[in-house]
């Protein structure tokens, strides 16, 4: 018997904001000025932030700190179009992602300088707290789907995650689990090029991330990660695709980390600089303004005035870190267990508070 | 209330139903756990009564099945997930260590992780490699995380009540030697025994004998011809300290005997606890009875490793000559 082909596939690639900032106005999504400048704003706020905790980790005054240079648009985009509506699990590089849904600036201060009580997620909020260990996450994602779909919610579930972390374990279970009970997940995969070390084209063999949706029975859409309304569409529909009983969807954001992995790294020592330019010109920052400038959404003094702001919200949000002062020590005694047990109560009886 | 006589299987099917029935926000996940009614039959039964919704057949992926739970138990569920054999749970070792135990305290509180992990565990059934571990003190020693063994078809039935009802992540292992080796009866109504909390199996005067699981029935047998306390730890993690200390402060000696190796084994915990807080009371060395620090050997092998009541009785002498 001859062989036939048991098979099609294909991944579909979306843009629809150049780097000169003109768009494809059939592509366009509907977004009106006021949330064209509101998503501007964030990504504005994004930045100010990122850099802010830079200069501040370089003072010593904050921990470790990844940045998200570069990324702006795949995080604050995704977010916007997710909102409230979505419980979304962030990994360790979405800050832009929580900054745009309303994370409170002081609690992210809090958190990379080493204090818990940041990540103690606002109610009301719908967000996870972040997950350190790449792609373990993308399972808890998966199970608060299936935890929507049997209590009737309408809430699908919205995962963040890196370029690397389609190489673990933990992304195929979870996107097969996902696929296998159809379940309402946003697989957002912001492929910034870079883990740590290892190049886009050594961590896969694939010619795109997206594709491996495919083998996972659900729709897989690789994005130009830079371009803010490529990703809200992505997420947007997406979204809609899982409310409507649809099924799961990876979204690979083709993307670029301008900073190093974390202010512990220097990508220096393995990448060339000639490529960080090359990237530095596609900043999706830039190209919304030139894009917004093009619309007459930009009227003069507009983006000095958004960064004016954005460094004010900083600034509040810094006061607000320094005014909580810091942990109680024996808050680590709180939270193993809802009751601690008999064991954690005599030690917190005989802690000396560090004295 | 009626009894019925069961075997721990049967035990732990009836606690499964009954909290399912009490809330239904419980679901049950795995592998083979549905149509098929689990692979020891814990689970028979409950499709058919609770539908596939509830009780989820799920791809092989023992760290997705256990990282699943963790998302459904955050967001309003109380997933009780079985896997398989103990030896196929090291794959979600990360999603117990790295994320179950620690949702409660990540979040400061916002978030919690009510879910129970149940695998048969220890060997006696001559199978094949990886189905007859014992490797608790991993477990133990994750903070955040309960560690609950049961020894008998009641107390199977009662602890596991108590764990899908607890607030926070539990490992449930059942001792798979035991699964059909005692009857006993066991109210037909659902009860909780407290997690934590050890029972006094036997009360003597001049020795401690502790120990959980399959290795307790032995040591209720080689007890019988000593005047001795036999302690049920029940629940590992966190463990009823204050239970051994009073007994041993009693008796002056102490054995504990477990099925898993000896090196950094849960009785080198309870040995520990004995010796910095009641060891004016000794009149005798702490014995462990364990396994030996070799890989588990191969069912031809099996009965050699595995402690027998005469090692258990050996201790005993031994620690009686004092």
């Amino acid at each position: 018997m001859p062989e036939y082909n048991a098979g099609t596939f294909e991944v579909k690639r979306l843009d629809i904001l150049d780097s000169h900032g003109n768009s494809d106005r059939a592509l366009m999504p509907s977004l009106g000025e006021p949330e064209i400048k509101e998503i501007y704003r964030r990504l504005v706020l994004a930045r100010a932030f990122d850099q802010r905790v830079l200069a501040l980790q370089r003072e010593g005054r904050m921990g470790t700190y990844a940045s998200i240079l570069g990324q702006e648009a795949s995080q604050v985009a995704s977010a916007y179009a997710a909102g409230n509506g979505a419980r979304v699990f962030p990994s360790y590089r979405e800050t832009g992602t929580l900054i745009a849904l309303g994370y409170p600036l002081y609690m992210l201060f809090q958190y990379w300088s080493g204090d818990e009580r940041g990540m103690k997620v606002p109610e009301g909020m719908n967000v996870f707290p972040i997950c350190i260990s790449v792609s373990s996450h993308v399972p808890h994602a998966v199970g608060a789907a299936m935890a929507a779909r049997i209590k009737k919610e309408p809430v699908p579930s919205v995962a963040y995650f890196g370029d690397g972390a389609t190489s673990k374990g933990d992304f195929h279970e979870g996107a097969n689990m996902a696929g296998a009970f159809n379940l309402p997940v946003v697989l957002i995969c912001q492929n910034n090029q870079w883990a740590i070390s290892l190049p886009r084209s050594r961590q896969s063999a694939a010619a795109t991330l997206a594709q491996k949706a495919i083998a996972y029975g659900f729709d897989g859409i690789q994005v130009d990660g830079n371009d803010v309304f490529a990703v809200y569409t992505a997420v947007k529909r997406a979204l809609d695709k899982a409310r409507n009983g649809k099924g799961p969807t990876l979204i690979e954001c083709f993307t670029y980390r301008l900073s190093d992995h974390t202010t512990a790294d220097n990508a220096s020592r393995y990448r060339s600089a000639d490529e960080v330019e090359r990237w530095k010109k596609l900043d999706p920052l830039a190209r919304l303004g030139k894009f917004m400038e093009k619309e007459n959404m930009m009227p003069s003094g507009y983006a000095e005035e958004a960064a004016r702001q954005a460094t004010a919200e900083v600034d509040e949000g810094f006061k607000k870190y320094e005014e909580a002062g810091p942990p109680s020590p024996e808050d680590m005694f709180r939270n193993t267990f809802k009751t601690p047990a008999a064991g954690q109560m005599k030690q917190l009886g005989s802690f000396s508070g560090g004295k | 209330m009626a009894n019925k006589t069961v075997n721990m299987v049967e035990a732990l099917n009836m606690a499964l139903a009954g909290e399912m029935e009490r809330d239904s926000n419980v679901v049950i996940l795995g592998e083979d756990v549905g149509v098929d009614g689990g692979v020891f039959r814990v689970t028979a039964g409950l499709y058919g009564k609770f539908g596939p919704e509830r009780v989820m057949d799920t791809p092989l992926a023992e760290s997705g099945i256990v990282g699943m739970a963790i998302g459904m138990a955050a967001f309003g569920l109380v997933p009780v997930a079985e896997i398989q054999f103990m030896g196929f749970l090291y794959p979600a070792f990360d999603q117990l260590i790295s994320n179950a135990s620690r949702i409660r305290a990540r979040s400061r509180g916002r978030y919690g992780c009510p879910m129970v992990v149940r695998t048969p565990y220890g060997g006696g059934i001559k199978a094949i490699e990886l189905h007859s571990e014992s490797a608790e003190a991993a477990f133990c020693h994750i903070p955040g995380l309960k560690v609950v063994v049961p020894s008998s078809p009641y107390t199977a039935k009662g602890l596991l009540a108590a764990a899908v009802r607890d607030p926070d992540p539990v490992l449930f292992l059942e001792p798979t030697r035991l699964y059909r080796l005692i009857k006993e009866e066991v109210p037909e109504e659902p009860f909780t025994i407290p997690l934590g909390k050890a029972r006094l199996v036997k009360e003597g005067r001049n020795a401690t004998l502790i120990s959980w699981g399959s290795m307790l029935q032995k040591t209720i047998k080689a007890a019988e011809a000593y005047d001795v306390d036999v302690i049920d730890l029940m629940t590992l993690s966190p463990y009823d300290e204050d239970a051994v200390l009073a007994s041993v402060k009693k008796t002056g000696r102490a054995v504990i005997i477990q099925e898993a190796p000896r090196n950094c084994g849960f009785a080198s915990e309870v040995a520990a606890g004995i010796a910095e807080k009641a060891i004016l009371s000794l009149k005798a060395p702490v014995i462990r009875v364990a396994g030996y620090d070799v890989v588990l050997p191969f069912p031809k092998l099996e009965d050699f490793y595995i402690p027998n009541q005469r090692r258990i009785t050996d201790a005993i002498e031994e620690v009686l000559k004092y």
